[in-house]
């Protein structure tokens, strides 16, 4: 029985989360991390392939839009196709649904500004794996940290993820309640995070990687560690 | 060799060159020159760039001490910081070209600095900035504002160096002239600290990065002379940034370093190929010879002077070991950057120009770069005028408000200087990397903890500008005790200084006074303090001359960034209330305190600016040793385990932080002044300084810390009250109990959030 997921994480040029996702999976969890260029085809070796977040190629033409060029998308297709987690953080959801791993589209905040914050999520669709270790928990705090964050799709879609139980992470209170005022950037339905119909393919604006370090977390701020039962979710479902 | 002159006067005057400095050019070369040396002089002898006017003064700064690894002369200062790590740090000022194009003035003062920090060798791990603004109710602000923060923000996010930190003040002396100083750390990553003089005769210069074009052009001139109404029109001098062009160019520089077959590398900033060859040169009494032709260009029919003073973005010059260019420029090209072999190293030390088989220019360089003009000033020995009638003011001439001290205290809050900055910080990336422990307006400094120990850094940026233009010498010892006191507040011992001085011209008698009182009381405190310069910024004619002629200088505003060591990171406090029940203490000179002592003072305060709208007055003379035996034992307190919470006293004294604390913590607090005989209750209340400290103490450590700060501080220190729950209310109580202030959690936090979403949104 394996006690630890092979981690792959794909620098495109303008990554900037690599190394804070490398740090989680190698240092904190002490799983087998590599960092892949994005130019690499062969993915075989892993469980796990993480899109992080970034500014991929500048995001100047459009946020992830050049990047699903990159020669190891394909790969990532294929790997997703055959069933294997693929998560991607920020930057990376936004290049899985530029490259149409995931529905939608991620576009400005909806107040125009870069957002850096800590927001509580609640937590839907528990049944799906990425949300197993998180236990009775329906509420967590993870940090966010873009300028196109707002998720948008057509309401034929929209539909479609809320019935097939896609939606995973929704921006509410701190109570859970799912309102306006706990929307930072106005996606719709409050939409913070989700995954494909099969569910092994994670997007997620919300940064897991951020909140997974105990030194961090005794400070006079508001850190939470709610991000590490992410990644030990998908090693309690490997294991079974 | 020409024997008459081959540029026009008028030519000469546009490069910024004075007529005897033509005249000393000449008789440097033994002939005239050609108007792309004459440019290469004109950037290369501009105060930005060689401190003409300014480094007879800065030479009073202590620079040495044990921790100094690399001091000024570099691209950046390093620090050593014990278990092998090694903190480079710097700050710059993007000023001007921040007043013209806020956006791109700011992005590329980001992008400036973070390559001083990587030239080094160091990975850039934190970054802060230092804005000052006109008054926010005008429309031409808040469009400075937005533009600086957008561009800050565009550039730091993108290349994924984390803003921490800063400080943001408004004021209308820089209504026209804003100031943008930001700050850099990184961590060394390679074990030889990347140095900038050039060696080895034959060697190959490489140049890396991006292209080059005409953007950006005399960009170091332009910021060497007062803004003007045609400055407007001067955009070509405002450069434009490419963050992730910069991100790439990061990843590999250091991956070059690590093959040490890299001798010796500097960016290129201001006066670009100019500066970055000569001083190359210069510093390692050598010469280059620079073929234009290979270049890689992002624009046709460029002539050697275009070449020359570009300021194109995103560009180094190397020099590399000969024979190992290839593994270099492979590792660039991977990165999808530019890298060509344009020259090499040359035992003559010159700097000389090729440009299509001919020679374009032929410069001695340590003419360019270390031989430069310098002028020594005589410094008034009577204070301005202005000076002299601000310190005729007395707190005897003023009347206390009709309004009560709540209201008082609630405007004070509501004052953009004072208020809450996360409309600021907000849209910085503070998180990324994932090393940042405290976020922006949680404790006095910025605390990044260092990985693979349990050590942190802090650091901040300060200066209290107006106690500046009131009195430069003590405005200047204020900036650096201020600092310190910050990062005290977070549990770290202070390290070193890198400063920046933002300046009105030095060639007034006014200007060169407030510059040579604020260097000598900026050198005192430093020496005072061990925290030794390790380099920085000079940014003179900041001003705006207006459309009658007449020059509007900024308050004298010498920015001090200074980095600290925390030798447990899992202490580090911040300013916020912790637990209900916390005894709160106040550490400095007591509330008792007589007016007629000038430690403390409602000169040169908010309070004063605000209420009264007067400026006048003398600001709070700084006593050292005061100010040391305080800070040490708040740091002390903090690595014992024994304190909460720590806030320092500034811009409004006690009320202030004592609500700043309150609205950090959520919390409220109840003050009651011991038995004594206290001034009138505005300097009770709003005076600044002293060298004051609040502190919160959970009641399991009182005992222990009671007798440590008896002990340490005898008569500096009093116990003022208790910490309250959530949702209640600040009051303080005189000693007879009467009520001096109440106001709830709610007025204090609608008056203090409010002030910038309203302008700014």
């Amino acid at each position: 029985m394996s006690h630890a997921l092979n981690v792959g994480i794909v620098v495109f040029p303008g990554s900037n989360c690599d190394r804070d996702v490398a740090y989680v999976t190698s240092e904190l969890l002490q799983w087998p991390t590599q960092l892949l260029w994005h130019e690499e085809t062969n993915l075989s070796d892993y469980d796990l392939i993480v899109l992080p977040g970034g500014f991929s190629f500048g995001d100047y033409l459009r946020c992830g839009a050049i990047a699903r060029f990159s020669p190891i998308m394909a790969a990532v297709k294929d790997h997703a196709a055959a069933g294997k987690w693929v998560l991607g953080i920020c930057n990376g959801f936004q290049i899985l649904t530029e490259a149409k791993l995931l529905p939608g589209a991620l576009v400005r905040n909806r107040d125009l500004h870069f957002i850096c914050d800590r927001v509580h999520l609640r937590l839907e669709a528990k049944e799906r794996p990425w949300l197993q270790a998180y236990g009775d928990k329906t509420v967590i705090r993870l940090p966010i940290a873009h300028g196109e964050g707002c998720y948008y799709a057509d309401p034929a879609t929209l539909a479609e993820l809320e019935t097939n139980r896609q939606v995973l992470f929704r921006y509410a209170d701190a109570q859970g309640n799912v309102t306006p005022e706990s929307n930072p950037n106005g996606s719709l339905n409050n939409i913070a995070g989700i995954c494909n119909a099969a569910g092994n393919v994670l997007g997620m604006m919300p940064h897991p990687e951020r909140a997974a370090d105990p030194v961090l977390s005794h400070s006079p701020s508001d850190h939470t560690l709610d991000g590490l039962q992410l990644f030990k979710s998908l090693l309690d479902a490997a294991v079974g | 060799m020409s024997q008459t002159p081959l540029v026009t006067e008028a030519e000469i005057a546009a490069e910024g060159l004075k007529p005897q400095e033509y005249t000393e050019i000449v008789r440097r070369l033994g002939r005239h020159p050609n108007r792309a040396e004459l440019g290469m002089f004109g950037v290369m002898w501009s105060e930005h760039c060689c401190y003409k006017n300014s480094r007879p003064l800065l030479k009073q700064f202590p620079t040495q001490g044990p921790q100094v690894l690399v001091g000024p002369g570099e691209n950046a200062g390093v620090v050593d910081l014990g278990d092998g790590l090694r903190l480079a740090f710097k700050i710059e000022s993007h000023n001007h070209p921040s007043a013209i194009e806020p956006f791109q003035g700011a992005a590329t003062g980001v992008g400036g600095i973070l390559r001083d920090i990587f030239t080094m060798g160091a990975r850039p791990i934190a970054l802060l900035n230092a804005l000052r603004f006109g008054d926010l109710k005008e429309a031409k602000t808040q469009q400075l504002v937005k533009g600086v923060v957008a561009g800050i923000a565009h550039y730091g996010n993108c290349v994924g160096v984390p803003t921490v930190g800063g400080e943001v003040y408004f004021d209308p002396c820089y209504a026209g002239n804003p100031l943008v100083n930001v700050m850099a750390l990184g961590l060394m990553e390679t074990p030889e600290i990347v140095k900038s003089g050039a060696s080895g005769i034959g060697n190959p210069v490489l140049y890396v990065g991006s292209t080059t074009g005409r953007d950006g052009m005399g960009g170091a001139s332009f910021a060497s002379t007062e803004l003007t109404d045609e400055s407007m029109s001067d955009r070509p001098a405002v450069q434009v940034g490419d963050p992730f062009m910069e991100k790439c160019l990061i990843e590999a520089c250091l991956e070059a370093f690590q093959t040490g077959a890299v001798v010796a590398a500097q960016d290129m900033g201001a006066a670009g190929l100019t500066c970055s060859t000569s001083e190359m040169a210069a510093k390692g009494g050598v010469g280059i010879e620079l073929d234009l032709d290979k270049v890689p260009v992002r624009e046709q029919g460029m002539v050697p002077y275009e070449f020359l003073l570009s300021e194109s973005q995103e560009r180094m010059l190397f020099v590399a070991v000969q024979g190992r260019e290839a593994e270099l420029i492979e590792i660039f090209h991977r990165w999808g950057l530019q890298a060509v072999v344009v020259g090499r190293v040359i035992a003559e030390p010159l700097v000389r120009v090729l440009y299509r088989g001919e020679v374009a220019a032929e410069v001695p360089a340590r003419a360019l770069a270390e031989d430069t003009p310098l002028y020594e000033r005589q410094c008034p020995s009577e204070p301005p005028a202005y000076v002299q009638q601000a310190r005729q003011w007395s707190v005897d001439q003023l009347a206390l408000p009709a309004r009560s001290p709540s209201e008082i205290l609630l405007t004070l809050l509501a004052t953009p200087s004072i208020a809450s900055k996360a409309w600021v910080y907000r849209q910085y990336d503070h998180e990324v990397q994932n090393n940042t422990l405290v976020f922006p307006g949680d404790a006095d400094a910025a605390v990044i903890r260092l990985r693979g120990t349990s050590k942190g850094i802090a650091a901040t940026v300060d200066c209290p500008s107006r106690y500046v233009y009131l009195d430069p010498y003590e405005g200047g010892k204020a900036a650096v005790v201020e600092a310190a006191r910050n990062l005290s507040c977070v549990g770290a011992e202070p390290l070193a200084v890198t400063d920046n001085l933002n300046f009105g011209s030095p060639e007034t008698p006014v200007g060169y006074w407030q510059l040579a009182h604020a260097c000598g009381g900026l050198a005192e405190a430093c020496r005072a303090l061990h925290t030794p310069v390790t380099g920085g910024n000079v940014s003179l004619y900041n001003e705006t001359i207006d459309s009658n002629g007449q020059p509007q200088p900024i308050y004298p505003t010498p920015v001090v960034g200074m980095v600290g060591l925390i030798p447990d990171v899992q202490r580090v406090v911040g300013q916020g209330w912790r637990s209900p029940g916390d005894a709160i203490y106040l550490l400095g000179l007591p509330l008792t305190t007589p007016l007629s002592d000038p430690r403390l003072s409602l000169g040169g305060s908010e309070y004063l600016a605000q209420i009264h709208g007067l400026v006048a007055g003398r600001p709070p003379q700084i006593d050292l040793d005061l100010e040391q035996r305080v800070q040490a034992v708040c740091r002390y307190g903090i690595q014992q385990g024994w304190i909460a919470s720590a806030h320092d006293l500034s811009e409004g004294g006690l009320a202030v932080a004592l609500a700043e604390s309150c609205l950090s913590g959520q919390r409220g607090a109840t003050i009651q002044l011991p038995a004594g005989t206290y001034p009138r209750w505005d300097v009770l209340l709003f005076a600044e300084g002293g060298a004051r400290i609040l502190v919160s103490v959970p009641p399991t450590e009182q005992t222990v810390w009671e007798a440590y700060v008896q002990a340490q501080l005898p008569n500096a220190w009093t116990r003022l009250g208790v910490v309250n729950g959530e949702y209640t209310e600040l009051c303080i109580d005189t000693c007879d109990n009467s009520p001096l202030i109440k106001v709830t959690m709610e007025e204090l936090a609608l008056a203090w959030r409010s002030p910038l979403p309203k302008y700014l949104d």
